[in-house]
């Protein structure tokens, strides 16, 4: 139980801590693949840092909500983070926490992400408010599909058993979890506001959507959202490793499998993370009204993944 | 238990036929369409040489080797030339919207496995399972050309429900005759045919490949 | 003394408690003069009441089932009460959430006429009486009675401003429905009592159907209760009725009186019937689902905002009967377990929906009283001016909206844990139907979230968008214990689950006779089994908070806390006013876009060169022309045709009863 809390704590900072390190990796790809010199990988770090020694600028008429929001968002993606497991499949707090109320955390994040843009009164903070729910109206139920078609699967609904059934059990291929993972990619690239859902770099007002949402922020507030951002994405990739590759994490009680599997986390991420900037080097950014539409489509991709379940392996 | 490795591949097989049958039904442009139809084709022609091997049914490597060279070079070639020459590869707003299409699709996909569950279980073959998804590729290739208002997206469909019945008779019977399927695949290569010149001609006399045109032949 | 009180059942205490409402309600009418001591004096009251019907509740929940006979009515025909778990949990409820209510109504009708509040008392409080004395009537006849009491009363409290047409007309159509509903429901029980003139529910529990007449009764009863509960296509009252009452009535109407229905349709179903079908539940479940999607895409486009509140009351009765139908489905299948599980979220549902719809309902009362408006359009910012109200308001928000901790993630969590572990029903049609019916809860659970960021966010944070609302006041301080109960309410039942599912209990196990097992300990929710699926809101809680401490001091001891104040970006445009926020209307569009097949949108622009612009935008319910104006004209065709034997004449009127007379008594002889 005390090397299951150590392990729950370790690894929920390995992924805090290298949570930037991921979003420079990626954004490292994205600059190659579109013939840019790349910023260092660390470039993110920088940022931070250089953020979080600012002073902060708070619109006059903010509400404390306004202030909050930032560390709740923050120790929402800190706690999804420790859910999902990375390198360890023993994690005593998963008990606390399934998936769904993994699409939970996400939610309550959201709703104080939407609601302290709209705090403010501007113009694009309701409208990015808007479009993020818009966009998530989608995803966060076909998310919670993705989890259902793993579940139907290992009969559980917690990660830790999940990726037991999937990764130490004997080997099967399951055609449904296809169609998950497609849809999965198609709902990460939206719930992480890239390409084709959203840019991560744009600040063009037809355009943006997380962007428009986060405007008024600065300094240390500014901070903690782009952390919780990477974070999440971090998050969201070390789902798709759990799910659909989780060959390498350690089982419960088998600490001599530790420093390997730490190893092959970051082979991992790092070709995810390769995959993920390749695709969104490949695709185009969609036009707000096809974002539904191509949310829709995951969504009723994981429920064919359970479809064909029923039909295949039952 | 789990099923012998080569089944579970076949069974992933089809379900990838089942997500090419879906990503069709989405696809607004035709190139995309005509790509997805040779992936189809693929798919379909692995899965049969896959079935060949496991079962020792040799006529099945001929028919794989069939799908191959018709269906995923010959007919997309084709495909590609005469839209090139059409010129017609616009993004087209389907006939009915896209998520009510997918919609039902959905509904489709639950009626055509619940067909063919009773069906299934009858036949003897080591794929059964997967009848139910090659019932349900013919049914959405169906759906397709229903809600596709150009002459080539409605070639296409036939093709793609042509494809979904061959794969049907594989997972029920181990395929059909092997006189059967040369006589089917010709067929499918005349009515190509035929149906390209056809398309000319629409164009022709239209001035578009838009098949709403042609409700102005009726008698009135 | 002591004798008699320990004698007494607690069903006993339970109609001294409807007495005791009534008594209130009546001596009102003799306060016409002192306003005063109408909210200061009879209010609390009721809403001891209200604590003493939950603690009977309580009672009812631990004790046996308890009957009693009161000699009042018509000769021959005594009221027949009775008690049992399901009773009992459904008084909880309305006592848990009637007193929230009431304690805030002390607060807000504070400002109105004495002579119209002493009105307005009398049916307040027999409204509450109505409600209670249909969950616990035992015959027919009773249920009836008390059934009428409850809708008569709370349609004069609809039409409390009567002068206003559009309440008027609201009124109407609530009357209508309701009573096209009682009529089905009075069709169903000469249904179930088989045609031996006996009404008491303890026969009717006896009658063996054959399955048509079984069917016949459970659909007449879907559509008597659907009719009162909001059901698609029943539901065109719903949206007018609710905001047009005074903000506490509305919120018993859609916390409490919505769930008598729910409580009617499991007493019809499960208790009354003697047997069940399969079909029933998947209509139950596929009518559930289609009203929650379509009450939660109207929610989204309304710019009223005690409008949309009740658009959300539509989509949680459909969440709710569609768990019902779930409920039915494996009941049927005999899988009894599943089917406890089902039945505790419905249950759990039904009493979340009570709690924090009914703290949105009273804070839209605080809102309304401080702005004079129900137009979310007009307002914004008010977090600033009204805090209290603000983040009460929030709590509901979140938990409506389905976030953890709070309580309405337990009941979805707990209807999703169902659906998961549909596999295995013997039916291959509904076992691969299901999935697809998860899919559309979880839908629209997550619109559900879009809903309430828009309700709150339009209404309580951004600019104020009418500068009048810089001079609204705040919540006073009855109203914001009525809602620091009720939010306390959502808090509680949402980081407590395990106790709240033992409450349940008996319940679950009168109606599908099993136990629901909790594998996990008294912090740890695990409905079927640990390894299968567990959720520990306090865990849950504390962790998030702590984190968010260790972040916060973190942050401030690393780094610093400097803060400067300044003008919001203007993005180089500095001409914006808060008119440019988006509108509630422009907060829904994306949903309106997606959705306009289901709508009727009526807009006016102005033309380019108007001086006085006046735009007017409306989004309509499709079914409403499509459905009910087809009826009404057929009604007037119908009613017009009959008029025509209207002549005036007394010579006519009693030739049509001569020929009446002749045509009986030829019918009578032949």
């Amino acid at each position: 139980m005390t090397t299951g809390i150590l392990l729950q704590i370790v690894q929920t900072l390995i992924a805090i801590s290298l949570a930037p390190l991921f979003m420079g990796w990626v954004n490292q790809c994205r600059a190659w693949l579109q013939g840019r010199s790349a910023p260092p990988v660390t470039q993110p770090y920088r940022t931070l840092k250089k953020l979080f020694n600012k002073d902060a600028v708070v619109a006059r008429n903010a509400s404390p909500l306004f202030r909050f929001a930032p560390y709740l968002i923050f120790a929402c993606m800190a706690l999804a983070a420790g859910i999902v497991p990375t390198i360890a499949n023993d994690l005593p707090f998963s008990p606390a926490a399934d998936v769904i109320a993994l699409v939970g955390i996400f939610a309550l994040a959201r709703a104080f992400q939407a609601l302290a843009a709209m705090d403010i009164g501007t113009a694009f903070g309701t409208l990015g408010a808007r479009r993020e729910m818009l966009v998530s109206f989608l995803a966060e139920p076909a998310l919670l599909m993705v989890f259902f078609n793993a579940s139907f699967i290992s009969h559980s609904t917690q990660l830790p058993v999940i990726v037991a059934a999937l990764a130490h059990r004997e080997f099967a291929i399951y055609p449904s979890m296809a169609f998950a993972a497609v849809a999965f990619w198609m709902v990460s690239t939206a719930e992480n506001a890239r390409i084709p859902v959203d840019n991560p770099t744009t600040h063009l007002e037809l355009t943006m959507i997380h962007e428009a949402m986060i405007l008024e922020y600065s300094a240390r507030h500014l901070a903690l959202i782009e952390w919780a951002v990477a974070l999440k994405l971090f998050t969201y990739s070390a789902l798709g490793i759990a799910l659909f590759i989780p060959w390498g994490i350690a089982p419960r009680g088998d600490l001599t499998a530790l420093p390997l599997a730490i190893l092959v986390l970051v082979v991992k991420l790092a070709a995810g993370g390769a995959l993920l900037s390749l695709l969104e080097a490949i695709s185009a950014k969609l036009r707000l009204f096809r974002a539904p539409e191509f949310l829709g489509t995951a969504f009723l991709l994981a429920v064919l993944g359970m479809l064909i379940h029923f039909l295949l392996e039952v | 238990m789990p099923l012998a490795y080569h089944l579970q591949f076949i069974n992933l097989l089809a379900a990838l036929l089942l997500l090419i049958a879906f990503a069709m039904l989405s696809q607004r442009r035709i190139v995309g369409l005509v790509t997805l139809f040779a992936w189809q084709g693929a798919a379909l022609s692995l899965a049969t040489a896959i079935v060949a091997w496991s079962t020792g049914q040799h006529h099945l490597y001929y028919s794989a080797g069939l799908t191959l060279v018709l269906k995923v070079m010959v007919m997309p070639w084709f495909f590609y030339r005469l839209v090139k020459r059409l010129d017609v590869n616009r993004e087209v707003e389907p006939m009915i919207n896209i998520p009510t299409t997918m919609l039902i699709g959905i509904a489709l996909v639950i009626f055509a496995f619940n067909l063919a569950m009773p069906i299934s279980q009858m036949a003897g073959t080591v794929m059964r399972s997967t009848l139910g998804i090659a019932m349900a590729c013919v049914l959405l290739s169906f759906l397709m050309m229903i809600t596709r208002s150009k002459a080539i997206t409605q070639v296409i469909g036939f093709m793609a429900m042509e494809n979904g019945l061959f794969f049907a008779a594989t997972s029920a019977t181990y395929g059909m005759p092997l006189v059967v399927e040369m006589g089917v695949a010709l067929d499918v290569m005349i009515a190509l045919f035929v149906l390209g010149i056809m398309s000319f001609q629409i164009r022709e006399s239209f001035d578009s490949m838009d098949l709403k045109h042609m409700e102005s032949l009726k008698e009135r | 003394m002591t004798n008699l009180l320990t004698s007494l059942d607690p069903v006993d205490w339970a109609w001294a408690g409807i007495l005791y409402w009534l008594g209130l309600g009546f001596a009102a009418l003799f306060l016409q003069r002192s306003r005063s001591l109408l909210t200061n004096l009879v209010f609390p009251l009721g809403a001891l009441g209200a604590l003493f019907i939950a603690g009977v509740g309580v009672a009812g929940l631990l004790a046996p089932v308890s009957t009693s006979v009161l000699p009042i009515g018509l000769p021959d025909l005594p009221f027949h009460l009775r008690l049992d778990a399901l009773s009992a949990f459904f008084l909880l409820l309305l006592g848990g959430a009637a007193f929230g209510v009431t304690v805030y109504a002390i607060g807000y009708f504070r400002h109105m006429e004495a002579g119209p509040l002493a009105v307005l008392t009398l049916w307040y409080h027999l409204f509450l009486a109505g409600m209670a004395g249909v969950m616990l009537a035992d015959d027919a006849y009773a249920f009836m009675v008390c059934w009428e009491v409850m809708a008569l009363s709370s349609y004069f409290l609809v039409t409390t401003d009567h002068d206003i047409p559009d309440i008027r007309s609201a009124g109407f159509l609530y009357l209508l429905i309701a009573h096209v509903g009682a009529v089905s429901l009075l069709l169903c029980f000469g249904v179930l009592q088989g045609g031996h003139g006996n009404y008491t529910f303890g026969y009717m529990r006896g009658a063996a159907l054959t399955p048509f007449w079984a069917s016949a009764a459970y659909l007449l009863a879907l559509f008597g209760f659907g009719a009162k509960a909001g059901l698609v296509p029943m539901h065109v009252w719903l949206p007018e009725a609710h905001p047009a009452a005074p903000s506490p009535v509305s919120a018993l109407m859609s916390g409490v009186m919505l769930k008598t229905a729910i409580y009617g349709l499991l007493r019809v179903t499960f208790d009354l019937l003697n047997i069940q079908l399969a079909w029933w539940g998947a209509l139950a479940l596929a009518l559930g689902l289609v009203t929650a999607l379509y009450g939660v895409i109207f929610a989204a486009v309304q710019s009223d905002m005690k409008r949309l509140l009740a658009w959300s009351s539509i989509e949680n009765i459909g969440i709710i009967l569609a768990a019902f139908g779930l409920t039915l489905i494996f009941y049927t299948d005999g899988k009894g377990a599943l089917a406890a599980l089902t039945l505790t979220a419905l249950l759990y549902h039904s009493i979340n929906h009570a709690f924090f719809k009914g703290l949105l309902f009273v804070s839209t009362g605080t809102v309304l009283h401080a702005t004079g408006t129900r137009l979310m359009g007009q307002m914004g910012g008010l977090i600033r001016i009204m805090p209290w109200t603000a983040w009460l308001t929030l709590i509901g928000v979140l938990a409506i909206a389905g976030i953890p901790p709070l309580n309405g993630f337990v009941s979805e969590w707990l209807l999703l844990q169902a659906f998961l572990l549909t596999p295995g029903l013997t039916q291959p049609y509904l076992n691969m139907v299901i999935p697809v019916a998860a899919a559309a809860v979880a839908m629209a659970a997550a619109l559900a979230a879009y809903v309430m960021v828009k309700f709150f966010g339009v209404i309580f944070l951004g600019q104020p968008r009418d500068p009048a609302l810089l001079h609204a006041h705040e919540a006073s301080w009855p109203q914001r214990l009525g809602m620091v109960w009720l939010a306390a309410g959502c808090v509680l039942l949402g980081l407590f689950p395990t106790q709240v599912i033992t409450w349940i209990a008996p319940v679950v196990r009168l109606i599908t006779n099993q136990r629901l097992v909790n594998d996990g300990n008294w912090l740890l929710l695990a409905p079927v089994s640990a390894e299968r699926a567990s959720y520990a809101p306090l865990i849950f809680l504390v962790v998030v908070l702590v984190v968010l401490l260790l972040t916060f001091i973190w942050v401030r001891r690393t780094y610093h806390g400097r803060l400067r104040r300044s003008d919001p970006w203007d993005c180089g445009y500095p001409e914006q006013d808060a008119r440019m926020q988006d509108s509630a209307q422009g907060f829904g569009q994306p949903i309106r876009h997606i959705f306009v097949s289901f709508m009727r949108v009526e807009r006016e622009t102005p033309d380019p060169f108007d001086r006085q612009p006046q735009y007017h935008g409306a989004t309509l319910d499709k079914l409403w022309f499509v459905l009910y104006e087809p009826i009404a004209r057929l009604t007037n065709w119908l009613s017009a045709q009959a008029g025509r034997l209207q002549h005036g004449h007394i010579q006519w009127y009693l030739t049509y009863s001569f020929m009446t007379l002749i045509f009986l008594l030829v019918f009578v002889t032949r």
